[in-house]
């Protein structure tokens, strides 16, 4: 009985630990689509992933903060991180990164994330590039004389 | 030729493992002598013949056969030999040989080393033995055959990943599948004891050696792991909470939960159902963990290529090996007899919290590999959980745990004496305390994580050392069982240490550094000398030199490298690190910003070796417990003996 | 006995989420660009660069539109298999040589044939983006008006390309 009753209140602590923690420590996953329309929360962390812009990633003169733009190919936001990139971010190519929107509506990154090969992109950067690539479809059917 | 050799081997083995797991479970269930006297040299000839294509398969990467697919896709000419023996697991394929290679390896030591186990047992855990392995054969002849030829053959081969050359990827897989692949003889026990209804103290005597064993493979398999992701992936982290990670750290937690429920069902004959469980759940997780790397449905830096194919093929064989035996599991758990009695403060509730508390912590770190894989289920959204949920989750839990594990080697079995353990208690409280104090003193910051990390790390140090004196004094006969456990607690309090104190102390700079420039961290100033160019066997690098000084005297010279490796042109980073007891200086180098100068990022990182070092020591103490003289002598005479009459108060393990 | 069917059920509940799991694997979600139509583009010609050509150039024709590159190792599993469709003379392939070098992609194709009426150069990955090109090799059978009607990613395989690729390509002639 009495070992019931304790494996009960374990498990209920247990519980409420991993409900606090998701609740303080899941990071959510937007587009640039979606920060561009203000779905983003504005005091929290979140993930924005992406393409980085060819030509976009540009190096301020302390030589460790760096700029970069993140597009879904459908719009884009301006990123700024202070610190070393990771070895395989590069323009071009997908990337995520971790932070939280500035006031200047620049995104803030504390973390940025590459892993991918040639032929591989972070899920959520795929994810949020054919999200954009499906909308953009969409509307290429309504409009047919607005396709490029 | 070579490599058709190794894929009828493959397929000989399918077909003897196929032989095996028919003809020893309808002996032993039958009572076929025949049948069941097939087990072992089935089980023998399967080893053979894997350990032919898995010997097959690296003369192909060693002798560069570019005509096979697997070669030309995870190898190159100019690849150093010892990786490209490596890159044999370096791929999808290749690194499920090594899986089957490994579970005939404990198929073959279960067959060599089971002679005073009845026959029919034999045959059953061969059996269920052999039945997983026909699943993991028959998905690698069907969906991954590693000697796929590619024809015409590729000129050269498009290169092993970069960061997979390096010496962890030679012994971390190997010893990190050996362990995952180890619990499938727990597994197999528990099985063939549920099939037989012969569910004892003297099963769980047989068990424990094996799942011992297949734990401190693990253990070293994952320190290996970690110490290799330090170094190589150039962020100076230890333990990233990655769904691949946690994949192999599930079933150590609960591997680690059922040595102790192991240690309870032997000596006491009680929690028999518990145990089985648990033995159940570990190898399913060493499946699902499989699954989750191989089908791609998480994915991370060490997930390979995906193929749905692939996934739904583990998916099923996952349902019917874990379905199966959880439905067995259910059938026959209420037919198992109750084991001893004991009261609330005696050893075995203090095993049985322990090893709920791991349970549940294995939960909580499932949840959070496969919560953001529900929500995408659901349509729910894509997020992510870092780090921060898992400490905020695992840390709490793990607490009490280790609590526990500095109380429990002094409680008595049955019924603990009360006022006898406060009394111990005392000195370890005490020790335990000036600790938690004095410690963080001497790094001139404290904080309540700190002091709580040590208190516990203290705690379970002084427990172990109070548990050994009170041996001593009392006479009794110490035996490498006892050794081994307290050593293994040991190796916990050295790793909560080194924890904390990286948690804590850890400091770290983002740099730009040109020549000449100096830059001071933690009492120690690094001079940035320049970069120079450095061609590799298979790599260009930018070599940098810093000079590490500490009040004027020359601590170290660190080089650490930018790599691009020629072939699939992905730059690496490799670190610089000086290592010590009581710290590393760690430094990487970032990016070229021009005029010679280069982003540089150095860290020092307190203690942080000690993790690694506790890890060993508790595989070290594994090892030892899994050696003792008891279990070859217990087996030998284990007809002779009824269990309840090993039980002297105070033996122990 | 009740309670020990809780760890079973427990795993179904689990086993089914991994199964819909998988079915989110990103090769398995259908593209967004089928039933839409192929995004524009002008491209220089592999063989002729000073030459130029665009997916109108191929209206009324029902044609395969295969992304390749030297570097791509699964490439060089598919390449028999569309060196022998264009053997058949069925439709025109078209290459779309992604993020490649246009020496190493023209030895390339001297060693393991060309299957491919011709190929654009997309040196940048610029159309493989508007393509949404997860990975190299892709196919796309695109249809007289334009419009895609099917996307393979990874490697062709002969059951798809017979089960699948070619009798809707018939079809769609028709």
């Amino acid at each position: 009985m009495i070992a019931i009753a304790a494996g009960v209140a374990l498990i209920s602590i247990a519980a409420a630990l991993v409900l606090n923690a998701f609740q303080g420590n899941v990071v959510f996953f937007f587009s640039p689509t979606q920060v561009v329309a203000k779905e983003a929360p504005v005091d929290r962390t979140f993930r924005v992933g992406g393409m980085v812009e060819k030509g976009s990633l540009k190096r301020r003169a302390d030589g460790l903060t760096v700029d970069f733009i993140v597009t879904d190919t459908a719009k884009s936001i301006p990123v700024v991180y202070s610190g070393l990139l990771p070895d395989l971010f590069k323009e071009g190519k997908g990337v995520v990164a971790q932070g939280k929107l500035g006031p200047d509506g620049a995104f803030h990154a504390s973390e940025v994330l590459a892993k991918h090969d040639e032929n591989y992109m972070p899920p959520e950067a795929a994810h949020a590039l054919s999200k954009a690539e499906a909308d953009r479809a969409a509307k290429s059917v309504v409009n047919p004389g607005a396709a490029r | 030729m070579i490599p058709e050799i190794g894929h009828f081997s493959l397929i000989v083995a399918l077909a003897l493992a196929l032989a095996l797991a028919a003809l020893s479970l309808t002996g032993a269930a039958r009572g076929i002598p025949g049948f069941v006297a097939v087990a072992r040299p089935a089980a023998q000839g399967q080893f053979v013949f894997v350990a032919i294509a898995f010997g097959c398969l690296a003369w192909s990467f060693y002798s560069n056969d570019f005509s096979v697919l697997n070669v030309a896709s995870n190898s190159n000419s100019s690849l150093p030999t010892a990786y490209r023996i490596a890159a044999t697991w370096g791929s999808h394929e290749g690194s499920l040989l090594l899986w089957v290679l490994m579970l005939s390896i404990w198929m073959l030591a279960v067959s060599v080393f089971s002679r005073s186990l009845p026959e029919d047992m034999v045959a059953r855990i061969l059996g269920v033995m052999g039945l997983i392995a026909v699943g993991f054969l028959s998905f690698m002849l069907f969906t991954s055959n590693p000697f796929e030829r590619l024809l015409p053959a590729a000129a050269d081969g498009r290169d092993l990943n970069p960061l997979l050359q390096d010496p962890g990827m030679v012994f971390h897989p190997p010893m990190l599948y050996m362990g995952y692949v180890g619990f499938s003889v727990a597994f197999a026990f528990a099985i063939a004891a549920l099939l037989d209804g012969r569910l004892d103290a003297t099963w769980a005597r047989w068990s424990r050696p094996w799942t011992t064993a297949a734990w401190v493979f693990l253990t070293i398999g994952i320190a290996l792991g970690s110490f290799w992701a330090y170094y190589e992936l150039g962020w100076g982290g230890w333990w990233f909470w990655d769904p691949v990670e946690n994949a192999s750290f599930m079933p150590w937690l609960i591997g680690t939960a059922l040595i102790h429920s192991l240690a309870v069902t032997e000596k006491r004959g009680a929690f028999k159902n518990w145990t089985v469980l648990l033995a159940i759940i570990a190898f399913s997780l060493s499946l699902l963990g499989t699954f989750l790397v191989r089908s791609g449905v998480l994915t991370s830096v060490h997930a390979f290529a995906t193929d749905p194919k692939r996934g739904i093929f583990i998916l099923c064989f996952l349902a019917v090996v874990i379905g199966g035996s959880l439905s067995l599991y259910a059938w026959r758990a209420h037919r198992v007899e109750p084991g001893g009695r004991f009261e609330l403060l005696s050893r075995e509730s203090m095993l049985l919290a322990n090893s709920v508390l791991l349970l549940v912590a294995c939960g909580a770190v499932m949840l959070g590999t496969l919560y953001p894989l529900f929500l995408d289920a659901l349509g729910l959204g894509k997020i992510s959980v870092g780090p921060p949920y898992f400490e905020s989750v695992f840390m709490p839990l793990m607490a009490p745990a280790i609590l526990l594990a500095g109380i429990g080697p002094l409680v008595a079995w049955r019924r603990g004496d009360a006022a006898q353990l406060a009394r111990q208690l005392r000195w370890v409280a005490i020790a335990a305390l000036l600790g938690a104090l004095f410690v963080p003193l001497a790094f001139g910051r404290w904080a309540a994580l700190t002091s709580t990390g040590l208190l516990l790390a203290f705690w379970i140090l002084a427990g172990t050392l109070t548990a050994l004196v009170v041996r001593i004094k009392s006479n009794a006969k110490i035996n490498s069982a006892f050794l081994g456990m307290l050593l293994a607690h040991a190796g916990v309090g050295v790793f909560v240490i080194g924890i904390t104190l990286v948690k804590s102390y850890e400091t770290e700079r983002d740099l730009r550094m040109a020549p000449g420039d100096t830059a001071t961290l933690g009492g120690y100033s690094f001079r940035f000398e320049g970069v120079h160019e450095l061609p590799g066997p298979n790599y260009a690098a930018a070599r940098g030199s810093v000079t590490v000084t500490r009040d004027g005297e020359t601590i170290a010279l660190l080089a650490p490298e930018k790599r691009i490796y020629r072939v699939q042109q992905n730059p690496m980073t490799e670190a610089a690190i000086n290592g010590g007891i009581s710290r590393d200086i760690y430094v990487s180098l970032g990016e070229a910003v021009g005029d010679g100068a280069w982003t540089v990022r150095v860290h020092i990182k307190p203690f942080i070796r000690w993790i690694w070092f506790g890890c060993l020591t508790m595989a070290f103490g594994g090892l030892l417990a899994a050696s003792d003289r008891r279990y070859r002598a217990a087996r030998r005479r284990e007809d002779a003996t009824a269990p309840d009459a090993t039980v002297v108060r105070g033996s122990t393990a | 006995m009740k309670r020990f069917l809780l760890p079973l059920a427990i795993f179904i509940l689990l086993v089914g989420f991994l199964a819909v799991g998988l079915k989110l694997d990103p090769r398995e979600v259908p593209s967004p660009l089928v039933g839409k139509p192929a995004p524009a583009f002008e491209l220089p010609i592999l063989q002729q660069p000073d030459k130029r050509f665009t997916p109108g150039d191929m209206r009324g024709k029902v044609w395969l539109l295969n992304v390749w590159a030297s570097w791509c190792v699964s490439c060089r599993e598919e390449h028999p298999m569309l060196v022998a469709l264009s053997k058949r003379g069925l439709m025109p392939i078209l290459g779309l040589n992604y993020k490649d070098k246009g020496d190493e992609a023209n030895a390339w194709l001297k060693q393991f044939g060309n299957p491919y009426d011709l190929s654009v150069v997309d040196a940048d990955g610029r159309i493989g983006i508007d393509y949404g090109v997860y990975g190299v090799p892709e196919t796309y059978l695109i249809d007289a008006e334009g419009v895609i009607r099917y996307k393979q990613i990874g490697p062709l395989t002969a059951a798809i390309l017979e089960q699948k690729i070619l009798p809707l390509a018939m079809a769609l002639k028709k």
